[in-house]
């Protein structure tokens, strides 16, 4: 039965699809994939799966409601921001917000994520100040925060570089016998890299406490999952000699049920487990992207349909955990994150020119020092209007 | 035969971006071995539009979206090379050349050494390079230096569009290897283009601006600032004379020679960090051959020897007019 789905994907026929007109159209969709994990169905009714039982109060569940329309509206408001000059650029995570706090709000004290560059989410659930988010894509810095003390890496451009530290991340929790998994953040195009199967290869090899969580929005800008693999990205792992699971990436509960149980099982010495967060980028790439060259509306529609948000909504509401007072409460709380972030990003200062100096390496060369002193000369000489 | 280019006029105003999109299109047309490969380039059209259309008119077979893979659009472009195509791949920013500079090193540029000639690598690298255009990091970088620094490949930078689209058709005719630096900060920029017309080398630097006081010289985007520059001396009675290298490996420095042996003063403009740039090979080589006639050190300017600065400070990091006229006063007055 599982296979059914499965077979048919690899099965030449289909294929060929791929090539077709529609990128995106082959991938198979949620409610006829019966491996994929799921707690709560797009229509917000909460269903149990024997594998992933999962205890979550009202009050957290509240909680995920809020982080998630909390990051959707900071999210929203970036994009703003970039399209009115304040920001260089902003990758949107519109749609993923339950992959990224399910796995976020998944990882505990003492843990580590290394995200890529679209983590909005994970780094509200660690902790990060969206404002030092901002001043990355504002051009200001790399990123504000302490990787290490946030338990956050920074966020890594290079597409699947963050896997390999992840898994000598992992490597040296296990040497010092801690009780920590890791958690390495890639997307469906990632899964190409020689860099991202070296790391699988590792994590394999010495059964290190990693978690490789795969956003599968089903693109790499405008190229289709299908280009990057011929099997569905979850049945990879089997090949490298771990587990992997598809979990449907728009629900919350189940996000969080299976990450939880793959974190679990890596601070246990069982080593690493690939998860499939089977999602979709509802946005353009980045801003610079024009998604309208490489696929249908209709497609957007349709995923639309599958709103990791609205689903929770509808349970809540459904359910009587949450009343109209609770939703207004929470769009006021992001309408107020909204101000804060925006005033916070417009007024963020430019970082002082000589600052591209400090910290290029542990010890000053005096060679930089030097070039860093005359380097301030010149530019002196531009202040006051000598010309 | 797909060819829009056919009913055109001859001289067209073509941006640096179009012109190498019709110098493709064009290479594409005269033979059927060249394959394009890369990241998004078949129906996005590349990430700059450079290769827009080109998948509609030559089909996925020759315009290929590659999985997410630099290594393997690289490593893969060697085995069709030896298979008697002409692979042309698009690495989507300078930043990102870096997974595949193993295969570039170690492979391409040595196949042809290997095999004592049997195996000829005609593979183009096209490479979006430099900053300026208020990226984030790893979209701004000027990796030229590692390339010229390695035996067996060849290094190009085109600074406008008549170069990009005659260049661009030239490292593809070429049977080594090369390297082709585009800069991307100045795709736009637009001049008109004779298509009729007889290229100049592809291997050659040429003069952009006459000038009798101060050589400077620049290749990609710097060749405007440098030009910038030029013209804002000569309003201070200071006459530069501009030299486009094009070429950065092999090096062409027979005009370079000639011009610093009449100026004595010679200013290298680059965006990439000054130590062991190519400022360095260049001011040892003039130095060498003009030491009798320099009034000046071979003066250099550059990015400084830091990481590529957020955007907020890339105008700080990046030589501008100022920088190159400071460098030409210091010159003057040494
Ligand atoms: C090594 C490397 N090559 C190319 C790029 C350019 N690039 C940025 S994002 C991207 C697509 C990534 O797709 P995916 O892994 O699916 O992640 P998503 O953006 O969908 O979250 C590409 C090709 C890059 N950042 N790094
Ligand atoms: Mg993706």
């Amino acid at each position: 039965m599982t296979a059914v789905r499965n077979e048919t994907e690899i099965d030449i026929g289909e294929a060929g699809e791929f090539a077709g007109p529609v990128p995106g159209a082959g991938a198979p969709h949620l409610p006829q994939q019966p491996d994929l994990v799921q707690l709560l169905t797009p229509e917000g009714e909460r269903v149990e799966n024997a594998e992933y039982p999962l205890e979550v109060s009202d009050e957290e569940l509240r909680g995920f409601y809020r982080d998630m329309a909390l990051v959707r509206r900071w999210d929203a408001e970036a994009t703003a921001l970039q399209r009115q000059g304040e920001l260089g650029i902003w990758a949107s995570l519109l749609g993923q917000e339950a992959a990224q706090l399910g796995a976020g709000r998944a990882l505990e004290d003492g843990d580590m994520a290394f995200p890529t560059y679209r983590e909005h989410g994970v780094a509200w659930a660690r902790g990060v100040d969206p404002l030092h988010v901002m001043s990355l894509f504002r051009g200001v810095d790399n990123g504000g925060w302490n990787p290490v003390q946030r338990g956050f890496g920074l966020y890594t451009i290079v597409i699947g570089a963050q896997c390999l530290h992840a898994t000598g991340y992992a490597m040296g929790v296990q040497r010092d016998g801690a009780e920590s998994a890791v958690l390495a953040f890639l997307g469906d195009g990632a899964t190409s890299q020689g860099e991202v199967n070296e790391a699988m290869v590792f994590a394999a090899s010495f059964a290190a406490p990693v978690v490789f969580f795969c956003q599968n929005n089903q693109y790499a800008i405008s190229v289709p999952l299908e280009r990057q693999s011929k099997v569905p990205l979850y049945r990879r792992a089997a090949g490298f000699g771990f587990p992997g699971v598809r979990v449907d990436g728009n629900d919350v509960l189940a996000v969080l049920a299976v990450t939880r149980a793959a974190l679990r099982a890596a601070r246990e010495g069982q080593g690493p487990t690939f998860i499939e967060a089977f999602t979709y980028r509802m946005g353009a790439h980045t801003t610079s992207d024009d998604p309208t060259r490489y696929r249908l509306a209709g497609e957007v529609e349709e995923w639309k349909l599958r709103d990791p948000i609205a689903r929770l909504k509808a349970y809540l509401s459904r359910s009587g955990l949450a009343d109209a007072a609770f939703f207004e409460g929470v769009d006021a709380a992001a309408d107020e994150l909204a101000v804060r972030i925006r005033r916070g990003t417009v007024e963020m200062p430019d970082p002082p020119p000589t600052a591209m100096f400090d910290a290029v390496h542990a010890e000053q060369t005096p060679h930089l020092a030097a070039q860093r002193a005359q380097f301030e000369a010149y530019q002196a000489g531009f202040e006051g209007g000598a010309e | 035969m797909s060819t829009e280019l056919l009913d055109l006029p001859a001289t067209r105003t073509l941006t640096i971006g179009k012109a190498l999109n019709d110098g493709l299109r064009r290479a594409m047309e005269d033979d059927p071995k060249v394959v394009l490969m890369g990241e998004d380039i078949g129906r996005l059209g590349g990430v700059f539009r450079i290769t827009d259309g080109l998948q509609k008119d030559f089909g996925e077979d020759r315009v290929v979206d590659t999985p997410l893979a630099e290594a393997g659009i690289v490593g893969t472009a060697v085995g069709l090379a030896m298979r008697g195509y002409r692979p042309v791949v698009e690495i989507q920013f300078d930043g990102f050349v870096f997974p595949a500079y193993n295969q570039i090193v170690t492979q391409v540029a040595k196949l042809h050494a290997r095999s004592r000639g049997a195996v000829p690598m005609p593979i183009v690298i096209r490479i979006p390079f430099g900053g300026g255009i208020g990226a984030v990091e790893h979209h701004s970088e000027s990796p030229e230096a590692y390339f010229a620094h390695t035996p067996g490949l060849k290094v190009v930078a085109v600074s406008n569009p008549v170069d990009a689209y005659w260049g661009i058709q030239q490292a593809i005719a070429c049977p080594d290897p090369v390297i082709f630096l585009e800069p991307k900060r100045r795709y736009w920029d637009k001049a008109p283009v004779d298509t009729s017309a007889t290229p100049e080398p592809l291997f050659g630097a040429r003069i952009v601006r006459g000038g009798d006081d101060v050589t400077v010289l620049a290749y990609g985007p710097m060749v405007k600032t440098a030009l910038q520059a030029a013209e804002v001396a000569a309003g201070e009675g200071r006459s530069l004379e501009v030299v486009d290298l094009r070429t950065l490996s092999p090096l062409d420095l027979d005009p370079v020679v000639d011009s610093v042996r009449r100026t004595g003063r010679c200013v290298v403009v680059h965006e990439a960090p000054v130590t062991l740039g190519l400022g360095a090979e260049i001011a040892a080589r003039v130095t060498e051959a003009c030491f009798h006639s320099l009034e000046a050190p071979v003066l250099r300017v550059g990015g400084y020897d830091v990481p590529y600065p957020p955007s907020k400070l890339e105008e700080a990091y990046l030589p501008d007019l100022d920088r190159v006229l400071d460098a030409v006063d210091r010159a003057m007055e040494f």
